[in-house]
């Protein structure tokens, strides 16, 4: 499968002169809870390119949650402005967000949130509903996007038959369904164990090194290690940036790792 | 999201919480089924009343002798000798909407054959009558011209009366007597019911020539009714004008004065009966609206329910980008669909009670297709109109909030 942005993760040069997936510039959120203001964020601001794969950190309160749901659009800040592919989203209607969290954005949670008692293969088709996308292309998709997460003989299967690991790819598969600009990954590994979390992270490299661009929230440090670059968050602002030197490739650690069939 | 995966959605959705679904159904089954019955059941009995009517003759006058003023005391109607043959003559020829008429008379006498007696209205006729009343004989013939004129004594049984003086008997040619006189009997006619104006047994009645009744058994000359038929039901009011007017003047009734007779038109009392039924009408729309408004809250209570059981779902579906509407959309058609099952289902239960009613207590029914159609429409209305609220909060969620929901 080719992401949108393939070409240009291939030739470092353009990525370099477009325009940045995502564009944070000072971003601030600010909660009323009861009578005090509660600053979830204090001037954020980031560029993350195309191609590019980040892990995000901090302990909770740190405002990553906050960050997210602002990446993901599904919140918008309440000062600075938040530039998606060069569009200014953070001031669209709620109607205008759900088009752009279709079109553009895909999500994986930690709890993987697959909709109970309906099947791998229709919880991957769930973001084609809202989209116009016929109902035989749904089908199609859909599979073709399971096959690519290593599930194309659980399409049948509900979500109550599957394993936490083969949950988690079923709810990827879905975030990849409608071919978004950017992933977006919320604690993806924090209910898995530690070999089906590398075999997460191993999926999430292949689909980076396809050109997608990832955007992982964790509070591991080894998961952190499978990512190109490490965002730490502490009080509301960014406290940390860089470029893990030597990412860890997922597929050389799952061989050192015993294999447990689950 | 395109209507048939919504409807598909909606439908699996209610199948999940079958035992749920089917409860909050019960509300619109149990008022659709009680309109559709009761409307079913009303129009039966509406239907024959006005076939009833109908074969009475909405185009029909009933002219009667009037009310009598004598020194301040008023008797009742019946009573002026006023009204004669020659008043009969007169208004089918002299009044231009009528089309015939049957003069008559009539007394209670007791009849009696063999060892049977029984009391019965004798009704004086001209044999024309049973033509204008549609009133076929189930054996034998009427009377003749013949027979009025000479007065002869001979009689036609209505069916009540063949019943309790035959049995199952042949009567043709045998001899009744009525009072004292010996009548011989030529036709006896079909079972006609009982009347829808006035409630009484038709056939509790036996015919004899005008003329007969009026010299051999009453000693009178004057007439008790005339039976007019008008052109049309339409031109009965006219009819009924143009027979007063001329009887004013036949019986010379200085202006001011009160008439001698009186005249009745069948058609105010088919009026009158379509007045009932407009009646009836109101109290049923009145009786479905609190039927069909109890099922409604009764399916907002559940959709409430299952927005609320179902908040981290809209969380997942808004996240992947279902707008609000499109969660308002699937909340709303759900609603839609348990009301239009209850409708349908509502019909059923309502057909078959009805036809189980009309069976055990042989009413006729009647159900309009219209009232299927519109009940069905109600039935889907009053669900959306109550799932508009459980849709809205549900539109109006915070994804964010949604998803964390436990």
């Amino acid at each position: 499968m080719a992401f949108r942005n393939s070409t240009i993760a291939e030739n470092p040069a353009a990525a370099r002169t477009s325009v940045p997936v995502v564009d944070v510039r000072e971003v601030r959120k600010t909660y009323q809870l009861g009578e005090t203001e509660v600053h979830a964020l204090r001037g954020v601001s980031v560029n993350i390119g195309a191609g590019d794969f980040v892990a995000i950190m901090g302990a909770s309160g740190s405002g990553k949650s906050t960050f997210m749901n602002i990446l993901g659009c599904l919140d918008g800040p309440t000062s600075g402005e938040y530039l998606l592919e060069g569009r200014d989203v953070s001031r669209l209607t709620k109607k205008q967000l759900a088009r752009i969290r279709n079109q553009k954005i895909g999500f994986v949670f930690q709890g993987f949130n697959l909709l109970g008692r309906t099947t791998a293969l229709e919880n991957t088709e769930l973001p084609m509903l809202y989209s116009r996308v016929s109902k035989k292309d749904r089908e199609s998709r859909a599979r073709e996007t399971l096959a690519l997460v290593g599930l194309a003989d659980r399409a049948e299967h509900f979500p109550s038959q599957l394993s936490g690991g083969q949950q988690q790819r079923v709810a990827i598969a879905r975030a990849l369904t409608n071919k978004p600009l950017l992933l977006l990954a919320d604690e993806p590994t924090g209910n898995l164990d530690s070999r089906t979390s590398v075999e997460v992270m191993e999926l999430f490299q292949r689909l980076n090194a396809d050109g997608l661009t990832i955007i992982l929230v964790t509070h591991e440090p080894d998961i952190a290690q499978f990512a190109k670059r490490e965002i730490v968050f502490r009080d509301g602002q960014i406290r940390r940036d860089e470029i893990v030197a030597i990412p860890q490739v997922a597929s050389e650690v799952l061989k050192t790792m015993p294999t447990i069939k689950d | 999201m395109e209507f048939s995966a919504a409807f598909l959605l909606a439908l699996r959705a209610l199948g999940r919480n079958k035992m749920r679904s089917s409860l909050t159904m019960l509300g619109m089954i149990i008022g659709v089924g009680a309109v559709i019955a009761v409307i079913g059941i009303g129009q039966g009995a509406a239907a024959k009343a006005q076939e009833q009517l109908a074969a009475l003759g909405s185009n029909m006058l009933m002219v009667g002798s009037g009310s009598v003023n004598r020194y301040g005391l008023h008797t009742g109607h019946g009573q002026t000798k006023t009204l004669v043959l020659a008043d009969a003559r007169a208004i089918v020829r002299e009044c231009p909407s009528v089309s015939a008429a049957a003069p008559g008379t009539g007394t209670g006498q007791q009849i009696v054959y063999g060892n049977q007696n029984w009391a019965a209205q004798i009704n004086g006729n001209e044999p024309q009558y049973f033509g204008v009343r549609n009133w076929p004989f189930a054996n034998g013939t009427s009377f003749s011209e013949d027979d009025v004129t000479q007065a002869a004594t001979v009689a036609v049984l209505g069916d009540t009366v063949r019943k309790y003086l035959f049995g199952s008997g042949n009567p043709i040619g045998e001899t009744i007597r009525i009072g004292t006189l010996p009548f011989k009997v030529v036709g006896v006619l079909a079972p006609k019911g009982i009347s829808p104006g006035s409630g009484q047994d038709q056939d509790d009645v036996i015919f004899a020539p005008l003329t007969t009744v009026q010299r051999k058994l009453l000693g009178q000359e004057w007439l008790r009714w005339i039976m007019v038929s008008a052109v049309s039901r339409q031109a009965s009011y006219v009819a009924q004008h143009q027979i007063e007017s001329l009887l004013r003047d036949r019986h010379k009734i200085r202006p001011g004065d009160p008439d001698d007779f009186v005249v009745l038109n069948l058609a105010d009392v088919a009026d009158a009966a379509a007045e009932g039924g407009t009646v009836m009408t109101i109290l049923l729309t009145i009786v479905a609206s609190v039927a069909l408004l109890v099922g409604g809250i009764g399916i907002m209570n559940i959709m409430l329910v299952s927005v609320s059981e179902r908040t981290r779902e809209i969380g997942i579906r808004m996240a992947v980008g279902a707008t609000g509407e499109d969660v308002q959309r699937q909340f709303l058609i759900e609603a839609a669909v348990l009301g239009m099952i209850g409708g349908v289902l509502g019909i059923i239960f309502g057909v078959i009670s009805s036809v189980v009613v009309s069976q055990t207590l042989g009413w006729p029914i009647l159900i309009p297709p219209y009232a299927i159609a519109v009940s069905t429409l109600f039935a889907i209305a009053t669900a959306m109109f109550f799932g508009f609220y459980p849709a809205l909060r549900a539109s109006q969620l915070n994804p964010i909030e949604a998803l964390r929901y436990e």
